[in-house]
């Protein structure tokens, strides 16, 4: 199937994932599902870092993906880490199928101030969008209004809108036409 | 515009590098890795990163330090970033004394990766349109295959555009290896008789009856071995320009023959009777001084005055001193490209070296410099120890040790023969470590019966 699932990871507020859901199709122009909750995977906890590893994550996500082209996106309230990194918004597969995008430090309380949670809902959708248009192939865009364009703090990502701007877009057409055509193949072999 | 950019990140921990890999990826750049310094070093051999990421503390061999250290040997102008999880005032202190641009804590927060980069590609970027605008400026100063910013060289552009078209009679002056016959080249491409025949003669590189034959021609029979007629260069040059390089190296006789065409536009071909009309215009050239020459009789005044109509004097290059890294330039993008090598660039000490030489042997020398140091060079930049040799050899306090009781034509010809030697028998090169032109170089070597090869 085409389009996109999102899955908890191992849960996520059900109005956000509704926002982030609406929002991903309009920017992809695809059908988002929901899927049932992921557990996390086993050892992806790390002690000496207080934190969950994102490619551990990724891996889990990637051992669950439905048939191609369909994408997997995963939400999780845990703080993530890669190793080099002190942590990540959200890691993807560059050209890939599987993203996952972590909500702990898009949560004002995380910083010290007031929950919002119509703030989370905005930084999260922002947030996916951006991880999963990496699958897509897309990488940092140098428009700051363009969920593309690289968050490394959070007035970064508040700057942003959750619509890829018009040099993006024409990418992402361009992906999702080379997608179309090789589905096209593989229904009407030669 | 990233992808164009390579990083390789160089780290023995799978999880450092795919992350910082990945990382770097989702910010458009094309990224490698390499899992120890021994295969960094093979793919900084293979190809050109702009940025390394390098592990401080790397088993097996080599560790972060020895491999920026070997990196920058193979590609000085790269930037080394050393990152570890093991941060100490002394290991940053060293890191950076060797050369690393910047010395990374992991983990490390996002923004400091991101903004790193940005910043280093961004200098990248400049250096590289910096390149551009210095080429864009060289087409600037271009006049056919001359190039030069100034003000005497324009003086000779303004000249040579006037005298172009006209009929004239044009002698060059100025010391070996200033472009003498590129000068005569503009003078004829870029007048009327561009389309017709330019046709150059060595005068010096020829004894006097071999001179006379290749400059009229001669007839069957005219001498032992002229077995065929033969058209010399006056007929060949017929509608077009004949460049009698070194005019003040022929022969008194010769001077006659050339004088007599010059004033009749006709001449016979060596022993022919019938006489010959060409129309030819004639531009000679000259290292040495014809008014001298003149002066003291070795040179006959009138024809000095028929050549003499427009006289074009040619600065020495250490009088143009701002013309030396426009032509290093230039002469390094035309050498890459016929040498098939990649070097884009002149360091700022090589440029230092260059500007501190004297150039005896003039535009010449320096075009010979430039490629000898590229066929040293091992990276993409001409740096100053490629160009040591034209650093002056340190003397022995006593001075030059000299062979004693040899007479100064003695002294020449030893010094000649084992600048020859050195030069594996290479004229032109042996002409350019002597100071001296070529065909002065060829008149020695005949005078003292110096074979061109040693045996």
């Amino acid at each position: 199937m085409s389009g996109l699932l999102v899955a908890p990871l191992p849960s996520a507020p059900a109005p956000l994932l509704d926002r982030l859901e609406r929002d991903l199709g309009r920017a992809f122009a695809l059908p988002v599902r929901r899927s049932g909750p992921v557990a996390e995977p086993a050892g992806a906890w790390s002690e000496t870092r207080g934190q969950w590893s994102a490619t551990d994550f990724l891996r889990a996500l990637v051992a669950r993906l439905p048939p191609p082209p369909c994408r997997l996106l995963g939400v999780t309230e845990h703080d993530l880490f890669v190793p080099v990194l002190s942590f990540v918004f959200g890691q993807a597969q560059l050209h890939g199928r599987a993203a996952v995008v972590s909500l702990a430090r898009l949560r004002p309380e995380f910083h010290g101030l007031p929950p919002d949670d119509p703030l989370l809902e905005r930084r999260a959708a922002k947030e996916a969008v951006h991880e999963v248009g990496h699958t897509f192939g897309l990488v940092h865009c140098l428009d700051r209004a363009c969920p593309m364009s690289l968050s490394i703090d959070l007035p970064d990502l508040d700057r942003k809108t959750a619509e890829p701007c018009p040099s993006c877009s024409a990418l992402l057409e361009g992906s999702l036409e080379m997608q179309r055509a090789r589905a096209q193949a593989e229904v009407e072999p030669r | 515009m990233r992808a164009r950019w390579h990083i390789l990140v160089v780290d023995d921990e799978e999880a450092m590098t795919e992350s910082l890999a990945a990382w770097l990826r989702e910010d458009g750049y094309s990224v490698e890795t390499a899992a120890s310094g021994r295969e960094a070093l093979e793919k900084a051999r293979a190809r050109e990163y702009a940025i390394y990421f390098v592990d401080l503390k790397m088993p097996g061999g080599l560790d972060g330090i020895e491999t920026m250290m070997e990196i920058r040997k193979i590609q000085p102008e790269a930037s080394v970033i050393i990152i570890t999880a093991y941060a100490t005032v002394d290991t940053a202190i060293t890191a950076m004394k060797e050369g690393a641009q910047e010395y990374v804590v992991k983990p490390c927060h996002p923004q400091e990766i991101s903004l790193l980069v940005e910043r280093i590609i961004r200098v990248k970027n400049l250096q590289r349109e910096n390149a551009i605008l210095r080429r864009k400026l060289s087409r600037q100063y271009r006049f056919c295959d001359l190039v030069s910013k100034s003000g005497r060289m324009a003086e000779v552009f303004d000249l040579v555009r006037e005298v172009a078209s006209q009929r004239s009679t044009v002698l060059i002056q100025g010391e070996s290896g200033t472009g003498k016959e590129l000068v005569a080249r503009a003078i004829h491409f870029s007048g009327e008789r561009g389309s017709l025949p330019f046709v150059a003669v060595s005068c010096a590189a020829l004894a006097e009856t071999l001179l006379e034959s290749e400059l009229f021609g001669h007839e069957r029979g005219a001498f032992t071995g002229a077995v065929v007629q033969r058209k010399g260069k006056f007929e060949a040059a017929d509608g077009g320009t004949v460049f009698l390089d070194e005019i003040g190296d022929i022969s008194p006789k010769v001077q006659v023959d050339l004088l007599r065409v010059l004033q009749e536009r006709r001449f016979s071909r060596v022993g022919g009777t019938t006489e010959i009309a060409v129309d030819v215009r004639v531009i000679a050239a000259t290292h040495r001084d014809l008014e001298t020459e003149v002066r003291e009789g070795r040179f006959r005044d009138d024809l000095f005055y028929r050549l003499n109509v427009i006289n074009i004097r040619l600065p020495p290059l250490r009088e143009r001193r701002e013309d030396i890294p426009l032509l290093a330039q230039e002469f390094l993008d035309r050498l890459s490209h016929e040498l098939g090598r990649d070097i884009g660039e002149i360091s700022d000490e090589a440029l230092r070296v260059l500007m501190d030489h004297d150039w005896p042997g003039n535009v010449r020398e320096l075009e010979n410099a430039i490629e000898r140091a590229m066929v040293t060079c091992k990276t993409r930049v001409l740096t100053g120890e490629d160009l040591a040799f034209l650093r002056p050899a340190p003397r022995s306090p006593s001075g030059l040790a000299l062979p004693a009781g040899l007479t100064l034509q003695e002294l020449e010809k030893e010094y000649i023969t084992a600048t020859l030697e050195r030069a594996g028998g290479n004229v032109k090169e042996t002409a350019s470590l002597l100071g001296i032109d070529r065909s002065t170089l060829y008149d020695k070597l005949r005078r003292y019966e110096i074979p061109r090869r040693a045996s």
